[in-house]
């Protein structure tokens, strides 16, 4: 057995609810339900979600990946 | 699920060691592969006792020394294949999640996805489900081998994302058991191992690469890579599947799979490449130049998968 920490062992780690994605979605942690521009209210059933903001998906708010194929 | 037909002399000799029987070829000591048929059924059927095993093979069969001396040479051998085919790259730790992205935009494989969203045959889609069906019945599960062997930030974000491939709680929304009631839902067999007959060595290489990635700790980086190339470029083509699907009528709970994974893996890639494969990157940084080859390699098998059948079907890629 190693007498050495690992890396990061007594480290506080930074973990944001809401991340940005450069050129891509907004992921969101432990949200339980979105409202979306037209007032509809979408439950949330996973750990995180991925809402759109190239405003292209096919199934807002959630992103499909389409922003890959949008020229930028 | 029973033991595959042999293709060769050493799945013959596998399937006689395994299941105990034919003792005047169990007790000889293995041959070498006839072809690469062969040897990736071999390989494919001594992984598959990690996973669920065989009724006709002993539960013993998975530690026998003499199968593990068997393994570990078609696992060296399969590889040795794999790094040479890659071209090799390294980045630096910070790098790596863009580095990932780079191997992703280079890919040139033909798309199967492509192909049925447009012009396959309902023929067509139903082999590339029964070739699908041989990784997607077991879906998630070679990654969560992987697990105790990441560093803190790595593996709290593996878990993240297998909570969600394994239905977030809900056996329902399972991702494997969702692909067994697509395949039910358009005439298929949905039991475990169901089609291997019928797999081709493509298919075996690919599955057995995810299988060596995920059994040994030493290629947990490759293992890493390959879960974000995976998941990188499984959105969109998931979407042209559905859309395929729905072109013939096969609108239900198959197509509802494909559907699943638009938005689960639009999620899934951000924490692949950058909360697994960044961090890991970061907390053990000669996994970099590992995660990039693990994420070729899973896009270089998926196109050699897709030009096989694509061939076969006589497409023009």
């Amino acid at each position: 057995m190693s007498g050495e920490p690992r890396p990061g062992a007594e480290r506080e780690f930074a973990h944001p609810d809401i991340v940005i994605q450069p050129h891509g979605p907004m992921l969101v942690r432990g949200a339980e339900s979105i409202r979306d521009e037209s007032g509809t209210v979408h439950a949330v059933d996973r750990p995180v979600v991925a809402l759109c903001r190239c405003d292209k998906s096919s199934r807002l708010p959630w992103c499909d990946g389409t922003h890959k194929v949008i020229p930028r | 699920m029973r033991m595959p037909k042999p293709r060769g002399a050493l799945s013959e000799w596998t399937v006689a060691r395994l299941g105990a029987s034919a003792p005047e070829v169990a007790l000889r000591p293995a041959p070498n592969a006839d072809s690469w048929d062969d040897e990736a059924i071999a390989l494919w059927t001594l992984h598959e006792l990690s996973y669920r095993g065989f009724e006709d093979a002993t539960d013993e069969g998975e530690w026998d020394p003499e199968v593990l001396l068997v393994r570990h040479r078609l696992e060296s051998d399969l590889e040795a294949r794999l790094r040479v085919r890659w071209p090799g790259a390294d980045a630096a730790p910070a790098d790596v999640p863009a580095a990932l992205e780079t191997v992703v935009s280079e890919d040139d494989g033909p798309s199967l996805a492509d192909h049925v969203r447009r012009r396959a045959t309902l023929d067509e889609v139903l082999e590339l489900l029964r070739q699908r069906s041989i990784y997607h019945l077991k879906e998630s599960d070679p990654v969560a081998w992987v697990v105790p062997r990441l560093p803190v930030r790595a593996k709290a974000a593996l878990m993240e994302l297998q909570y969600d491939e394994y239905g977030d709680g809900d056996p329902n929304r399972l991702h494997h058991h969702l692909f067994a009631q697509g395949l039910v839902a358009v005439g298929l067999r949905s039991e475990y191992g169901a089609y291997v007959d019928d797999a081709l060595p493509e298919t075996l290489e690919l599955n057995n690469a995810v299988s060596l990635f995920g059994l040994h700790r030493r290629l947990r980086g490759a293992a890493m890579g390959h879960l974000a190339a995976f998941e990188m470029t499984s959105s969109l083509p998931s979407r042209k599947m559905v859309q395929g699907l729905d072109r013939l009528g096969l609108d239900g709970p198959m197509a509802a799979y494909y559907d699943e994974h638009v938005e689960a893996d639009a999620i899934h890639e951000h924490l692949a490449s950058q909360d697994i494969c960044g961090t890991l990157a970061e907390d053990e940084p000669d996994q970099a130049a590992e995660i990039l080859f693990g994420a070729w390699t899973c896009l270089d098998l998926e196109a050699r998968f897709a030009t096989a059948l694509l061939e076969q079907w006589d497409v023009g890629s």
